[in-house]
């Protein structure tokens, strides 16, 4: 049944997924994108929806693949599953917070799990480039290519526009995004001129 | 129930509703208006407090977001004070992606749109690359969690393993790791 389905993986996800942002990106790669739920190129997409639009990634992005799978109440399901891990798990904690904080067991497996989201984020960049850059294959005639010259610029400007910073003030994603976007508008209608 | 508890969760359940409804970007994003909303306006904790929370929140499963609406939740008014903050923060992200998702499969035809996500997708993989390198800056420097980054890339990029496993494995590797470093560190 596609709603205990829904609301299983999310579920999983949630309790593997350890700090905020991206770090659930790798989990949503091997979990969801397997069951066809969503193309790699939707969950780019929604990446950037989900920048644009306030809340937490997490929440976002489980509503968003509930209601494509299974309407409201698939995405009831599915925020459910990735919310309920969370909530039980801090309740326990907050009973026994001293002693938590002070747990030795803990704060090995952070030793181990801090590295590791870093390692996983860093093989997401890879994967999800390789279908932004290669979704087509990879030839070398790509580098002739009008299309993938314009997004190896727009992915450079903006990788420039992420570290950039003004008077030490970081310029914010959404507006990365939408430069982007007019970038990418751009591209396509003066290749239909051309 | 008495009436001051009843306010107080109606109170927590639309200070993590405005926290939910104006913070783009999760967690991180929105410590600073969660900080101000609960130390200085409501006082229900106080700074040192809020700190511990981001710790413990770091350190469990989940979120960041729903584990610091439920801490706080929590310590503020017991187990009916985590839900209503959590159900607070939820709710407007869940209506806003529920409207979205409707109209965002409408639009996706228009040759505009389409053409505007070719670089968007350029712009978000620059905005994951910058938070790798964020997040690569702030590991422990130390050779085991190079080793441990270097190795969970290498898994997951070469024979496509999947990620639970990776995250599962990597947790008892560094568990292992600080046992064996503490009784290094008595032996001698």
């Amino acid at each position: 049944m596609i709603y205990l389905e829904l609301f299983w993986t999310f579920f999983k996800i949630g309790v593997f997924t350890f700090g905020g942002g991206y770090a659930m990106l790798p989990l949503i790669q091997s979990e969801v994108l397997s069951k066809g739920w969503l193309t790699s190129q939707e969950l780019i997409n929604f990446i950037a929806v989900s920048e644009s639009t306030p809340g937490a990634f997490a929440i976002n992005i489980a509503t968003y693949i509930g209601s494509q799978t299974g309407g409201i109440f698939g995405s009831f399901c599915a925020t459910a599953g990735v919310v309920l891990p969370s909530f039980i798990i801090i309740l326990i904690v907050a009973k026994f917070f001293e002693k938590f904080k002070k747990s030795k067991t803990i704060e090995g497996m952070m030793n181990g799990l801090r590295p590791c989201a870093v390692g996983l984020i860093g093989a997401a960049v890879i994967s999800l480039g390789k279908e932004v850059f290669f979704s087509k294959g990879f030839t070398f005639s790509l580098f002739k290519d009008y299309f993938f010259l314009c997004t190896l610029a727009i992915f450079a400007l903006s990788l420039f526009l992420a570290f950039f910073k003004i008077k030490k003030k970081k310029i914010h994603p959404i507006l990365i995004i939408v430069i982007s976007a007019v970038l990418g508008i751009a591209t396509g209608y003066i290749n239909e001129l051309i | 129930m008495e009436k001051k508890k009843i306010g107080l969760l109606f109170e927590l359940f639309f200070t993590f509703f405005k926290l939910g409804a104006f913070t783009f970007g999760g967690g991180y994003a929105m410590l600073p208006l969660m900080q101000r909303e609960i130390v200085e306006k409501h006082s229900w904790l106080k700074d040192d407090e809020i700190l511990d929370i981001l710790a413990v929140s770091q350190s469990t499963p989940g979120p960041l977001a729903v584990n610091m609406a439920t801490f706080v939740g929590y310590k503020t008014a017991g187990f009916s004070g985590s839900f209503f903050a959590t159900l607070g923060l939820v709710i407007p992200s869940f209506v806003v992606i529920l409207l979205i998702s409707t109209v965002l499969t409408h639009f996706q035809d228009y040759k505009v749109v389409k053409y505007a996500f070719n670089g968007i997708r350029a712009g978000v993989l620059a905005l994951i690359t910058k938070s790798f390198f964020t997040m690569a800056k702030q590991c422990p420097k130390e050779i085991f969690s190079y080793l441990v980054l270097a190795v969970s890339f290498a898994v997951s990029v070469i024979w496509g393993a999947n990620a639970l496993v990776i995250i599962a494995s990597c947790a008892v590797v560094g568990l292992v790791f600080s046992i064996i470093q503490r009784k290094r560190g008595k032996a001698q």
